[in-house]
């Protein structure tokens, strides 16, 4: 796979460190000669210095027959304009673009750019990891416009012993899945939850904390 | 077209700041946006438009720019993708009816073009006329080929 990315920084260094272990062809255009250098000393990777928003750049880096380009500078404009370019000039099947703020990976996307959030990434693994012990899994998905949790009901739960009929459940949320002693279960409103089942909850961004708190009883 | 339009234009610099003061001048609702506010010095003293401190590729700042009402919008930074990129959103996502961005580049002129965004492109403009210059020389000293 043939692989390029415009950035700079460590988390282009690192990105393409993996890459190249992985055993992809990676080209990185940077602007700073500078940091050029130390990159092409450092990686086995193709660097080319200059504007990667630059059709001439972008061809001397070998865009015409790229796999995926990847825009990872810290403006967002320029990935926007890269990811295009890449796209509609040099034909490449895959451009994706770091969104720096959020709220510009759904513009992107209504532009016809791929486009990701580290902060919306960073976000929910800091929620998944340090919001609840009860959490055991946390996946945005829908671009983030839904959440699908695995919890775990403690002896304390306040659901554990009732019908799933009788729990007050806010707006937009689902009970997905129960899996006990290691079978999942579709539940309806007959089944029971028990203290040490594992619960998928479909919940919405905005009633997410409400949803845990039924179940948990914590308030986050 | 109505007789006052709302116009919002991107980037308070030598060209942002000649066009808004001259729009407000001739009766327009101006808007101007820049992320740095000093620019907003070259305005006018008769400019009655509206000032927006931000950067323009946040859509935050332009919503506070009331983009949704605007018949006309400018993006005149010194920033080529800047503008591309404001442009875009404000054609696309905004239904702005008028969308004129300036690009340095002029290559990156012919790629937007097929987006279906207006470009200016000051290097082309100034490169013709200078051509014509040259033509015109030539026909003063009659010996201008047809």
């Amino acid at each position: 796979m043939k692989v390029l990315i415009v950035g700079s920084g460590k988390t282009l260094y690192f990105l393409c460190r993996n890459f190249t272990a992985k055993g992809y062809a990676v080209v990185i255009i940077n602007r700073n000669r500078e940091e050029c250098v130390q990159l092409a000393r450092r990686l086995s990777a193709t660097v080319v210095c200059g504007d990667g928003s630059d059709d001439v750049i972008l061809k001397e880096a070998g865009a015409m027959g790229a796999d995926v380009v990847l825009a990872i500078t810290p403006n967002d404009q320029d990935n926007l304009v890269i990811c295009q370019l890449a796209a509609l000039t040099f034909g490449v099947p895959r451009a994706i673009a770091l969104a720096n703020d959020p709220e510009n990976v759904e513009i992107f996307e209504k532009l016809g750019v791929a486009a990701f959030s580290t902060t919306h990434i960073v976000g929910s693994l800091i929620e998944q990891r340090a919001s609840l012990e009860q959490i055991l899994n946390l996946l945005p998905v829908g671009q983030g416009r839904v959440n699908v949790t695995e919890i775990i009901l403690d002896d304390d739960s306040p659901v554990a012993g009732k019908l799933l009929k009788d729990i007050n459940l806010p707006e937009n949320a689902l009970v997905a899945v129960v899996i006990r002693d290691n079978k999942p279960i579709v539940p309806r409103g007959a089944n029971e939850l028990l203290a040490g089942d594992r619960v998928v909850l479909i919940t919405l961004p905005e009633n997410h904390g409400p949803v845990l708190k039924v179940f948990t009883g914590e308030q986050i | 077209m109505k007789n006052s339009l709302y116009i919002v234009i991107v980037g308070c610099g030598r060209l942002g700041s000649y066009l808004a003061n001259q729009l407000s001048r001739v009766g327009h609702s101006v808007v101007v946006i820049d992320a740095n506010e000093e620019t907003f010095d070259d305005l006018s003293p008769g400019f009655s438009g509206f000032r927006v401190v931000g950067d323009a590729t946040q859509i935050a700042v332009l919503k506070e720019a009331k983009l949704k009402q605007a018949d006309v919008l400018f993006a005149t930074t010194h920033e080529d993708n800047v503008n591309l990129m404001v442009a875009q959103i404000a054609r696309k996502l905004f239904n702005v009816a008028h969308v004129l961005a300036r690009v340095f580049d002029p290559r990156r002129e012919q790629v937007y073009d097929q987006l279906g965004i207006e470009t200016i492109c000051p290097t082309s403009v100034a490169a013709e006329i200078f051509m014509l210059a040259v033509a015109g020389g030539r026909a003063a000293q009659g010996d201008a080929k047809p």
